[in-house]
């Protein structure tokens, strides 16, 4: 492919025209250092879209923090062009783009000098924002982070935990209010549960806020967690596959990103797919306990399952049984077999429900309802067919991608061809 | 774009109850107030105790003594001690201020990224520079520049800049790469990351290092007298050459009474100095 095309590609848009205004373009942004031939970061094109998380991945030293530092510019691109709103910030006063971008670092990095509240202030202070709005802001944006202002405003970095003192390199990030929030493994050095919680609290704060971000982890389980769309780049930062979590996870493009994302990427798959959104099996028998046993075993002889399940008057899923139970009559139906344990909501994810149903004393699941009722069965063939109907999906996607991509590409020969016979 | 609106259920309500609790970690065990200031400023309060043991232990033995003529001339206050003494802090201070002038620039600069590779050399410099002898440094600076007060400043400075500028250097690089980072990636110009970071964390290195220096010159400011440059110890070469003991000790006594209320003082400094949260 020649320069070109590639460029041309970035700028044409192969996002799909439903993708949100892109809020940050990286054309061409390389980053060779001095004496060196090799690039810490080859030639990159992309697109980042407002109001979404972007999730650089990659593995150690592929030059994703690197990536992420010539988007502020902490690191001077060798090459390329910075789009920041349409704007291009290639060459404006690095620091004056700085503020309008929060950081956040593993290290976090608060000044151990200045209480949380000085911290939190830097930016709007730089900015010249007066002292009362300052204070409202560091207030506000303390309370959003689940720091109680009254407690925490003039302490001082040393006697915070991890856990809180990430809450306060986030809120600092947020202090004027920028609209794109870079992350360098902001979570990275914090022991797993605090982790998962902050992660959790960032995504709902994001779901409000819905900054535009851009978050790098060499963690693959926090990148399908946290990314809208994720990057997974390779050496010197060369994007392997670009897209959202779902479809990476159900279609990896190469021998690259299958190693990457590793074993079992089918099965963190199914944490994107809701229970709600998938036909249930409907042909199951079911019987309640004040079905006539006759009737019962009717039921039960007319269909190839194993098992039967029986509901309580309300519709409630009571036990399973079988065969050898529905001989014994001296007990009401629904006092014969194994209670039913695996019970999902709709909105479980099937991920969920797949471990409610391993634990299911007959291989199935029970989707209830809120008030506990029964609306349908889930087994083990039903999730293989979502997985097959997603990496089907993925596959279709991407072949029409390449079907795009070429026919540009046999637009662009024409133009080279036509510039030929012109000449 | 305004301050982002919060909702009827701010996620401040649902995070705080296990978050905002005074965790387990970062609070230390608390002991009362009175304990830790003591055991904090132990320093503090034992020196002035120790010269003020010491100025009266001089007072009484100029007064269980019996002076001659000469004592009662050596050790007069308004003609002899205290012209000494004010001679004596003079030449402290202007030595040290103009170490602070020279060696805090040349220690910021050398950690600078254009200049570093001139900390190697200029520190070596200075650390034979150290190797003379202080006496020796003095008696060249006589030989160049003459007699006089002003010879024994410069030769002071120059003597007191390499602790000085080690500490600057030393502080300096010492300070948290990723604090600078963060600053930095929030828009903080190089001279704010400076001022407002590098500098506020490396001051007590550089307190350090300036104590040091202002020690050193309180002491070698006794010789001072040997060229001219007045000072106490021209009250202690008075009582070796009359060799009258009471001149001697009471000229010896009152320059190391004269050190200890300097760094008593340097160490007040320090501890004002020294940024909160460290």
């Amino acid at each position: 492919m020649t320069d070109h095309s590639t460029a041309d590609a970035a700028s044409t848009g192969t996002t799909p025209a439903d993708a949100p205004k892109t809020m940050i373009r990286l054309e061409g942004v390389g980053k060779t250092y001095p004496g060196t031939t090799v690039p810490a970061v080859a030639e990159l094109d992309l697109e980042i879209p407002e109001g979404e998380i972007l999730v650089l991945v990659g593995p150690s030293g592929c030059g994703k923090s690197t990536t992420l530092r010539l988007i502020n510019r902490m690191i001077e691109p060798s090459s390329g062009r910075i789009i920041f709103d349409g704007e291009d910030v290639t060459k404006v006063d690095p620091d004056l783009l700085r503020r309008r971008i929060g950081y956040v670092i593993q290290q976090i990095g608060l000044f151990p000098h200045q209480t949380i509240a000085q911290n939190i202030g830097t930016v709007p202070r730089l900015q010249g924002w007066d002292k009362q709005k300052i204070n409202a802001r560091v207030n506000e944006l303390l309370e959003l982070t689940g720091l109680d202002p009254s407690i925490y405003r003039d302490r001082y970095p040393k006697e915070l935990s991890g856990g809180q003192a990430q809450r306060v390199g986030v809120a600092r990030a947020l202090g004027a209010d920028p609209e794109v929030l870079l992350m360098d493994e902001p979570f990275g050095a914090i022991d797993p549960i605090t982790r998962d919680r902050l992660q959790n609290e960032f995504l709902r704060l994001q779901s409000e806020l819905k900054k535009t971000i851009v978050f790098v982890t060499h963690d693959i389980d926090e990148a399908i967690k946290m990314g809208d769309r994720i990057a997974i780049l390779g050496d010197q930062s060369r994007i392997a596959q670009f897209d959202t979590p779902e479809r990476i996870l159900a279609y990896p493009v190469d021998e690259f990103v299958s190693d990457f994302i590793g074993s079992g990427s089918t099965l963190k798959g199914l944490n994107f797919e809701r229970v709600r959104d998938i036909e249930l099996v409907h042909d199951f028998p079911v019987v309640d306990v004040n079905t006539p046993r006759d009737e019962a075993q009717r039921r039960f002889d007319a269909s190839d399952e194993k098992w039967m399940l029986v509901l309580d008057d309300q519709q409630r899923p009571q036990c399973w049984i079988n065969g050898t139970h529905l001989a014994d009559t001296s007990k009401p139906l629904d006092q014969l077999g194994p209670r039913v344990r695996a019970k999902v909501p709709p909105n479980a994810t099937l991920h969920d429900a797949l471990e409610e149903l391993l634990m299911s004393n007959a291989g199935q699941a029970v989707v209830v309802d809120e008030k506990g009722r029964h609306l349908g069965i889930l087994d083990v063939e039903r999730l293989a067919d979502v997985l097959k109907r997603m990496r089907n999906e993925a596959k279709k996607h991407y072949d029409e991608l390449a079907a795009q991509q070429a026919a540009l590409d046999d637009v662009q020969n024409d133009d080279v061809h036509d510039a030929e016979v012109n000449a | 774009m305004s301050a982002p609106t919060r909702t009827a259920d701010p996620p401040a309500a649902a995070g705080r109850p296990e978050s905002a609790a005074p965790g387990p970690a970062p609070t230390t065990t608390r002991r009362p107030p009175g304990v830790r200031l003591i055991k904090s400023n132990a320093g503090l309060i034992i020196s002035p105790a120790i010269i003020i043991t010491g100025a009266l232990l001089l007072l009484w033995n100029y007064n269980r003594s019996d002076r001659i003529f000469q004592d009662e001339r050596a050790l007069d206050w308004e003609r002899n001690l205290r012209p000494q003494l004010e001679q004596h802090l003079s030449i402290t201070l202007w030595s040290t201020l103009f170490t602070i002038l020279i060696a805090v620039p040349l220690g910021i600069m050398l950690t600078r990224p254009g200049y570093k590779r001139l900390g190697g050399p200029i520190l070596a410099v200075a650390t034979s520079g150290q190797a003379i002898p202080a006496f020796g440094l003095l008696i060249l600076a006589f030989a160049w520049l003459g007699r006089g007060p002003w010879t024994t400043i410069w030769a002071l400075t120059l003597f007191t800049i390499l602790p000085v500028l080690r500490n600057t250097i030393v502080g300096l690089e010492q300070v948290n790469q990723s604090v600078i980072e963060a600053g930095r990636g929030m828009g903080l110009t190089k001279s704010q990351a400076l001022r407002e970071i590098e500098l506020p964390l490396a001051v007590p290195v550089i307190l350090a290092g300036i104590r040091t220096a202002l020690v050193i010159n309180v002491g070698m400011a006794a010789l001072a007298y040997l060229i001219g440059g007045g000072g106490l110890g021209a009250t202690i070469g008075a009582g070796i050459q009359l060799r009258r003991d009471l001149v001697l000790i009471t000229g010896a006594g009152m320059t190391a009474l004269v050190a200890l209320s300097v760094d008593w003082i340097a160490a007040i400094i320090e501890k004002g100095l020294r940024p909160r949260g460290l």
